[in-house]
């Protein structure tokens, strides 16, 4: 049997090699040999930074200890007897803003707990997303990940439209924030397409399906896209977010293009988004496959926190996160036969890709450290 | 022009509903054929005892007339599952075998079963009727409605003179409604799969009955989804009913399945069902046949509820609310 490398050589190769990932230091070899580090590898900064997280994280939890001391007992006899109001009080101290008061939001989830709430057929909750969902991330987002998003203006008021993203960091957290700021600044809820594992775990569905992901098929992305949503999709799937942390930025394989035959069909323009800070959250340092296949997994979440340190290693590391979105690609001078013509099909997918590749070198180019 | 209709297992109280619904199209006649007489009046139908296995059958289609027959699925409680098969499958496809030698036979409607779908995981949110089925888990039910498709497809192939329109409906909700979906959803304690809000989409049986009249009357080859096109969650629905759910595992929520005999806690067989859900598309039979529900699957979800006997939560809090309220006065 022929060696793969040799029979199939890797596209994202050619991609690598681009003259504009001059940034990221010299372009992957073929055939998966390790590159040196580049000279201003973020990496050399990162215990810096663990040591402040660590030192921040000890700090916030000693200042909720000391206000469970201080409130003791009468107060933790009424947050028993209530553990929503204290739930929702607690996450307030935290630094959530929930719009309108912790009251407020108590009653509301009172009721939503009576059943009183609508879904739409995806399962989607937009009240629950608006006041429960978004207020909680927002912290992470704008004080934990400071993320800023440029380029807003390439995005429809209204009407359809696929956002393209790059995809990374172990958890795809970059899906919330992409939703967080777009909510914030335009108003919209992106609907975020998702790949079958999210639906296949407890919990994860529930919570999914509430912020209106659903499963990335053809069928769901066209009904959507025919609704007028705005659709976000991320075609690397696992292989972006489960790429070690050696080929951060890289972009992988972007599927089969399945995300150019949708918006081709839907006529829809396609928007390229690209991501920068998603890599650094938790950089992944063995995939281990063999074993990841072994359970089930597309690969295994070690990084250099997670699973030693327990749930601590959850904790994302604070990069600095920043959002540009491209120019839209329109499709609708294309035929819509041109979505089962898989050359256009390619050569569309090739350009969207080649976009969100260049801009992310560039943003590198601009940034001065990942974490500051 | 005058219509000869053929209803099958009457004794149902949804067949029967759709048998009165014929009934009272004009210039129709309706014969409502079951092994047990039904338990109402069935008005205008005339009702003839026989098994749709027998050879009488073929008598009965060429002698009475009968161009147009309705072929309704069944899921009966506590048969086993060798009879319920013998029945479902077999009794199809002897029935169609006999509606084939009859010559002034024109149409077959066939309504059959969302659960024909599957839900997995891997599925879109929303089937529409092109949706390939293609292996994957099946509830026994969904797989023996898939083989009377099949049979009515061959019969539309073999025949082109016969119109052949497959209805796949979603699960029936409202007053009454007596299926595997509602014995669990009114279990006193309802097992739910952890982690798992279904999607649930549901027609109530007065659109139900509409469906099938519709596409009686308006002779469509094809195959449709029957729903309405809102969607509930079954948290929700537990909460309306007052129903305390004890979230399980899904491994164990199989398990209780298999062996719901001897535990008396009550499991669907649709297990998918109740842990993805399903929704359909309803475009299809809006655009062809101009048929839309009149009951939303919220509104047949809440006439439902109430009348189902309350559950131990709403009693529990409707009771706290009087006790408030005494204390207020």
């Amino acid at each position: 049997m022929a060696e793969p490398d040799h029979v199939e050589p890797d596209p994202q190769d050619d991609h690598v090699a681009d003259p504009a990932g001059n940034a990221q230091g010299a372009p992957a070899g073929a055939g998966g040999t390790q590159d040196p580090p580049p000279a201003r590898d973020p990496l050399d900064r990162e215990p810096v930074d663990l040591a402040a997280v660590l030192a921040e994280l000890l700090q916030s939890g000693g200042a909720l200890l000391r206000q469970l001391q201080h409130a003791y007992p009468g107060a933790v006899r009424d947050a028993l007897a209530d553990p929503l109001a204290t739930l929702v009080s607690v996450a307030a101290e935290l630094g959530v803003d929930w719009q309108g008061g912790v009251d407020d939001v108590v009653a509301y989830t009172r009721s939503r707990l009576s059943g009183e709430f609508a879904v739409d057929e995806f399962g989607f909750d937009p009240e629950f997303t608006e006041r429960i969902v978004l207020p909680a991330l927002r912290p992470l987002v704008r004080s934990w990940f400071r993320a800023e998003i440029s380029g807003l203006e390439n995005i429809p008021d209204e009407g359809p439209a696929l956002l393209v993203s790059n995809h990374a960091g172990t958890l795809p957290l970059d899906g919330l924030v992409l939703h967080s700021l777009l909510h914030d600044e335009i108003g919209r809820h992106p609907r975020l397409l998702g790949g079958d594992l999210i639906f296949a775990t407890p919990y994860a569905h529930d919570v999914a399906r509430r912020i209106g992901v659903t499963h990335a098929c053809p069928e769901d992305a066209l009904r959507l896209l025919e609704e007028g949503h705005l659709v976000a999709v991320f075609p690397e799937g696992y292989k972006g977010l489960g790429k070690p942390y050696s080929e951060r930025y890289r972009l992988q394989r972007f599927g089969r293009g399945g995300f150019v035959a949708c918006a081709i069909q839907a006529r829809v323009p396609i928007i390229p988004v690209s991501v920068v800070g998603s890599e650094e959250i938790y950089p992944l340092i063995a995939p281990l496959p063999e074993v990841a296949s072994a359970v089930g997994w597309p690969y295994l979440p070690i990084t250099p926190l997670f699973p030693w340190f327990g749930l601590l290693g959850l904790l994302p590391l604070p990069s600095r996160w920043s959002i540009r979105v491209g120019e839209p690609i329109a499709t609708d001078e294309l035929d819509v036969r041109a979505a089962a013509d898989p050359m256009t099909v390619f050569e569309v997918t090739d350009q969207v890709r080649e976009t969100i590749q260049d801009t992310l070198y560039a943003m590198l180019q601009e940034r001065r450290s990942p974490f500051f | 022009m005058s219509r000869v209709v053929l209803v099958t297992g009457v004794s149902d109280d949804f067949a029967a509903r759709c048998a009165r619904a014929l009934a009272s199209l004009p210039a129709t006649t309706v014969i409502g054929v079951d092994l047990v007489p039904p338990r109402r009046p069935l008005d205008a139908v005339t009702f003839v005892r026989a098994d749709i296995r027998s050879p009488v059958m073929t008598g009965l289609i060429t002698g009475r007339g009968v161009d147009t027959v309705v072929h309704l699925p069944r899921r009966g409680p506590g048969r086993s599952r060798a009879a319920a098969k013998e029945l479902a499958v077999l009794g199809s496809m002897q029935l169609l075998a006999a509606c084939q030698r009859a010559p002034g036979f024109r149409s077959l409607v066939l309504p059959s079963s969302g659960e024909v779908y599957g839900s997995s995981p891997r599925d879109p949110a929303v089937f529409a009727e092109d949706r390939g089925h293609d292996g994957g888990p099946r509830s026994p039910f969904a797989q023996d409605c898939l083989e009377v498709e099949s049979y009515a497809r061959a019969l539309g192939q073999r025949r082109d003179d016969v119109t052949v329109t497959i209805l796949r409906m979603a699960p029936l909700m409202g007053a009454g409604v007596r299926s595997d979906l509602t014995r669990y959803l009114t279990a006193p304690v309802v097992p739910t799969v952890a982690g798992f809000d279904a999607r649930l989409q549901f027609l109530h049986p007065a659109d139900g009955a509409r469906a099938v009249t519709t596409a009686v009357e308006r002779c469509r080859p094809g195959i449709y989804n029957v729903g309405a096109p809102d969607v509930v969650v079954l948290s929700q629905l537990l909460a309306w009913l007052g129903r305390p759910s004890v979230p399980v595992p899904r491994a164990v929520a199989r398990a209780l399945r298999r062996t719901r005999s001897r535990t008396g806690l009550v499991v669907p067989e649709d297990l998918d069902g109740v842990t993805w859900g399903r929704v359909m598309d309803v475009r299809r039979i809006a655009d062809e046949l101009g048929f839309q529900t009149h009951w939303s699957s919220r509104q047949a979800a809440e006439e439902f509820v109430a009348l189902a006997s309350p559950g131990v939560l709403r009693r529990v809090l409707d009771g706290r609310g009087a006790e408030e309220g005494n204390e207020d006065g």
